[in-house]
This record gives structure tokens, C-alpha cells and sequence, in this order.
């Protein structure tokens, strides 16, 4: 298991050195020059080239780049912002929790709606409980995550007055962004949940737990569940990425202090080192959830396990 | 002869398809939505940037079906004009994603060994990053407009259709019909293009219909934080965007946009689920 993990960590360094190569070398080509960007367009061109100097932007690509690199390995700098003159890394730390806490509480809201609904759905296949869930969880898959924010929004905190509309300091203010965000996994999770439950619930086995006198409940979850749980985790897994981008929208509509804000504000006034920054910790982020998922599949399924060692 | 068996084919799947209500609604939906795009300059009563401003703000009415926006635009005409928009960026970005992914992928799976390892370890990369956060990176270096919008959302989802073309080249290369046309002597790419590529049409199309889907929803949600389209330009998403000042005031200007965007998704979706069941091979009886 830990000689898995081990190579899993190793396998992750490739695809990031990857992600940081292709982010610094899109910017590289981005049209603009950075010395000008960082000091202003009064700024006199013996000024902006002596920057330009100072801060090694003649050097060629290659050399850049492994400058860029070795900061980043050595101290853990990823340069600092155009915009306000301080670490990226800083910019990050701050802005990095309120994200996570974000997609994390969003990702619990659709676990904690959608497996259940899904059980019942398969268990009660074709009722009217199926079918009312179903057809939320089409509208769900449809709905913009942005539009659902905005009548949340309109619903609860301009019309009833019940939950604050931005901000970002109590447990109260996450409560719209999580469920406006969670909305579209819960109804993925949900639809995974039904078809995977139904594809195993007419399994021999489970004829035979049931004859062998055991409850329904030991039946559905233990025997049921146990088994259908794969694709579920798996789906998760991969809503999660779509949580952490979707994340940025939902900052932005509830001004909440997250990446996907910053990255958001950061292109706007071309603040490239920052939007690197942001990619990467967001790429680091997801690449380490998948390797939860696939540690997580070891847990569930015996059988896995035993391929992992 | 052939071209016969071919219309056979496609009977067929039209009526595997036809079984599925939902399927069938959605795709009356997107034919509307299409002709809507088409007939928007006949539909919409007033022009899409057409100001009025002695009637800003005015709810929905007889005269402003969807009434009018903070410069007294006709909502209802934006929206109609919004489908152009839309589906452009839809099907443009989807036509940059398939082409390239399909060549990239059907390369990949073809030839095998260091092209396979060197192009899928780009993809791995490339889907390492959630698909709006890549997209967000490519705009931030190409600029903001139309073009460019298409472009970044087109090359963000390019891995998906790589990695499913790989998947189906690699099931039919060792087939027999391969073999027989490379002892044939045709060309590599003429294999690929004639033999492989047909064969792994089904799971293209339906990744296409959904990937429209993911295209429009991308680019709306760019141009809602102000890295997309930006006005006049009748497009949902920064429609909703400059709707959210006044959310307090004026919550109708926030409806309509959204409920087209939503509608337009939930059409490609049920449409995209239905072909999924209808090319399956697996289902036919």
C-alpha cells in the first residue's frame, strides 16, 4: 500500500512540472511586457530596461524558466505580484483556505443529499419519489451554477432576509454558496447512486442475504451499497474538479476572498505571476484529491486492495 | 449499396431514439433554439443594442415581453439575439475541440509507443487542471472577445475527445479490416482517416452533443466575471452579469437570461444521454 502511494506521489511530479511549464509558457508568450506592467507607463524605457535587467526578463526562455522553477522548489516562492508588490505564495495562503472550506462543505452537501436520495430512488425504482428526484436531477445537471447563485440570492437573502448575501465570516455566510455550487454534484452523485445501486441490487447475492433473514437496512447498506460505492467515489472524485472551478464563479458572486477570486481580479489588471500561481495550487489540489480517490477505492473494495500491493 | 446500408443505420438509431421521450423533447428544443438563431432579426421586436432611455428599468409588459434593461434595451430581443451568440461559441469551440482531439487521439492510439506516451501525458497534464480554471489561464493570454473565447473554451476540452477517440482507436487497430486494408496497401493515414475514424464516429457524437453543452456553459460563465464577452453583445452570461447590480430592484432582468441558458443545457443534455443509449451497440435487440 505505501509502495503504491509512493509511486502515485512520484507519477504526480511529472504531470505538475508539466502543468508549471505550460502555464510559464503561455504567459511567456502572453503580448505585453511585464517591466511596463509593473512600473507604470509614466515609467522612462532606461528604467524599464535596467527592471528588465534586475529581475533577469532578457534572459532567454529556458533560463527563466528554471529560475522560475528553482525558487519554486528551493523556498517555495512563486514570484511576486504585479499588482500588489507581495509574494504570490502570501497572496495564496490567504485566499487558498476560504476556497477549500468552500468546495469541501459544498462536496458534503451533495454527499450527504445525494447517496441517500439515490438509494431510495433505486430501491423505489419507477415511484413517484424516483421520478420527482430524477427530474430534479436533470434540472440540476442544467443549471448554471452562476444563475442558481444569483436566486438563491434573490430568494433568501433579498426576499426573506434570511442569509446574508456576500462575505465570508461565519457559518451562516456558507451556507448559500455551498448549496448554489454543490447543487449540480448533488444531482450527478444522485443519478450515479440510482444506477449503480439498481445494477447490483438484483445480484443473487442480495437474494441471498435477504433470504438468510437479514434486515433490509443490514442488506441495502452493507451488501447493496458496499458494492455500488466505486462508481459513486469515482464520480466524486471528478465532481471535485469541477467544484474547484466552479468555485471561482461562486466567489465572485458572493465576493468571497478565494482563488478563484483573486485568479479572477488578478487577469484583469494582467497580474500574471498570481494567475500562475493560482493554476498550479488549483492543479496540485486536484491532482492530490485523485490520488484520495483511487487510496479511498483501496478501502471500499477488498479487491483493490489487494491489486495495490 | 452502400450508401443504402447506411440510411439503414441511421433508421435505425432514429428509432432507438424516438423511444426516448426525453431525448426527442430535447431535440425538438435545440431545432427551436436553432431557428430562433437563424430568425432572430424577424423574432426580436427592437434591436439587440437599440437604447431607449426614457424606459429603463420597465418590468416584463405587452410592448417588452421580458421588459427592459438599465439602458432600456429590450430584454426579450437581447435574449433571441443571445441564442446567435451562444450556439456560435457552442459548436465553434466543440469543432476546434473535435478536430484537434480527434487527430491527436486517433494518432495516439494508431501509432502507439513515444507518440502515444508524449501526446497523452499532454492530456493527462492538460485535464490536470479543472477545465474552467485552463480555460481562465488561456483567456488570461490571449485577451478578452469573441474569437478568443471560442478558442480557449475549444482548446481546454480538447483531452476529452482525445482520450475517447484513443480509447476506440485502440479496440479497432488489431481487427481484421485493418489488416486486410494495410496488406491492401493503403497509407497509414488513409486508414486512419477511411477505417479507424468511422468506426469510433458513435462515442464522438455523443461527447460533441454534451461537450456543446459544457462549451456554452463555460463561456457564459466567463463572460459573468467579466472574462468573456462583454456589452453590448447580447450574450447570457455577461447579460446576468450587469442584471446582478440590480438584483434588489429589479430581480425579472436576472430570469430570463438564466432560463435560457438553462434550457439550451438542459436540451443538449437529455438530447447527448439519448444518442449515448441509441449508438450503443450493446443495446440493440
Amino acid at each position: 500500500m505505501l509502495k503504491y502511494v509512493g509511486k502515485r506521489l512520484l507519477m504526480m511530479i511529472p504531470v505538475l512540472l508539466g502543468v508549471t511549464f505550460i502555464i510559464f509558457s503561455m504567459l511567456y508568450i502572453t503580448p505585453g511586457d511585464p517591466a511596463r506592467l509593473v512600473l507604470g507607463d509614466s515609467a522612462s524605457p532606461e528604467a524599464v530596461e535596467q527592471y528588465r535587467e534586475e529581475q533577469g526578463l532578457n534572459d532567454p526562455f529556458l533560463v527563466q524558466y528554471g529560475r522560475y522553477m528553482k525558487n519554486l522548489i528551493l523556498h517555495g516562492d512563486l514570484g511576486t505580484s504585479y499588482s500588489t508588490k507581495k509574494p504570490v505564495i502570501d497572496l495564496i495562503k490567504d485566499c487558498f483556505p476560504a476556497t477549500v472550506k468552500l468546495a469541501f462543505c459544498s462536496m458534503l452537501f451533495a454527499l450527504v443529499l445525494g447517496i441517500p436520495i439515490g438509494i431510495i430512488s433505486a430501491i423505489k425504482q419507477y415511484s413517484i419519489f424516483d421520478m420527482c428526484s430524477m427530474a430534479f436531477a436533470l434540472l440540476g445537471i442544467s443549471m448554471p451554477v452562476f444563475w442558481l447563485g444569483l436566486l438563491l440570492t434573490l430568494l433568501f437573502s433579498v426576499k426573506l432576509g434570511w442569509l446574508p448575501s456576500s462575505g465570508f465570516n461565519t457559518p451562516l455566510h456558507l451556507i448559500l454558496p455551498a448549496v448554489s455550487l454543490g447543487a449540480q454534484s448533488v444531482a450527478v452523485i444522485t443519478r450515479m447512486t440510482r444506477s449503480s445501486m439498481l445494477e447490483v441490487i438484483n445480484m443473487d447475492y442480495i437474494k441471498t442475504a435477504r433470504a438468510k433473514g437479514l434486515h433490509e437496512k443490514t442488506v441495502i447498506i452493507r451488501h447493496a451499497l458496499g458494492n455500488a460505492l466505486i462508481p459513486i467515489i469515482t464520480s466524486a472524485g471528478l465532481q471535485f474538479g469541477t467544484l474547484l472551478g466552479g468555485a471561482v464563479l461562486t466567489e465572485s458572486i458572493f465576493s468571497i476572498p478565494g482563488i478563484g477570486r483573486l485568479m479572477v481580479d488578478s487577469i484583469k489588471m494582467r497580474d500574471f505571476p498570481t494567475v500562475q500561481g493560482g493554476v498550479l495550487i488549483i492543479a496540485l489540489a486536484f491532482s492530490i484529491v485523485n490520488l484520495l480517490v483511487d487510496l479511498l477505492y483501496a478501502f471500499v473494495d477488498p479487491r483493490i486492495k489487494a491489486q495495490y500491493k | 449499396m452502400e450508401k443504402k446500408k447506411k440510411f439503414a443505420q441511421l433508421g435505425d438509431i432514429w428509432k432507438r431514439l424516438r423511444k426516448n421521450k426525453l431525448a426527442v423533447l430535447g431535440l425538438i428544443i435545440i431545432v427551436i433554439i436553432f431557428l430562433v438563431a437563424i430568425f432572430a432579426n424577424f423574432i426580436a421586436p427592437y434591436s439587440y443594442d437599440q437604447q431607449d432611455l426614457l424606459s429603463c428599468f420597465q418590468g416584463p409588459s405587452a410592448q417588452h415581453w421580458f421588459g427592459t434593461d438599465e439602458f432600456g434595451r429590450d430584454i426579450f430581443s437581447r435574449v433571441v439575439y443571445g441564442t446567435r451568440i451562444s450556439l456560435l461559441i457552442g459548436f465553434v469551440a466543440v469543432a476546434i475541440a473535435m478536430v484537434i482531439g480527434v487527430l491527436l487521439g486517433a494518432f495516439s492510439g494508431y501509432y502507439g509507443a513515444t507518440v502515444d506516451n508524449v501526446i497523452m501525458r499532454l492530456m493527462d497534464i492538460l485535464l490536470s487542471i479543472p477545465q474552467i480554471i485552463l480555460a481562465i489561464a488561456i483567456v488570461a493570454v490571449l485577451g478578452n472577445g469573441l474569437f478568443n473565447l471560442m478558442l480557449a473554451v475549444g482548446i481546454s476540452s480538447i483531452p476529452h475527445y482525445a482520450r475517447i477517440v484513443r480509447a476506440s482507436v485502440l479496440s479497432v487497430k488489431d481487427q481484421e479490416f485493418i489488416e486486410a486494408a494495410k496488406a491492401a496497401g493503403s497509407s497509414d493515414l488513409r486508414i486512419i482517416f477511411k477505417h479507424i475514424i468511422p468506426n469510433c464516429l458513435a462515442p464522438i457524437i455523443v461527447q460533441a452533443t454534451l461537450g456543446v453543452a459544457m462549451a456554452i456553459l463555460t463561456a457564459a460563465g466567463l463572460s459573468f466575471v467579466g472574462l468573456g464577452i462583454s456589452p453590448p453583445t447580447p450574450e447570457w452570461g455577461s447579460m446576468l452579469s450587469s442584471a446582478r447590480s440590480y438584483i434588489r430592484d429589479y430581480a425579472y432582468m436576472t430570469m430570463f437570461p438564466g432560463l435560457a441558458i438553462m434550457i439550451t443545457i438542459f436540451a443538449l443534455n437529455v438530447l447527448g444521454d439519448g444518442l449515448r443509449d441509441a449508438l450503443d451497440p450493446k443495446q440493440k435487440k
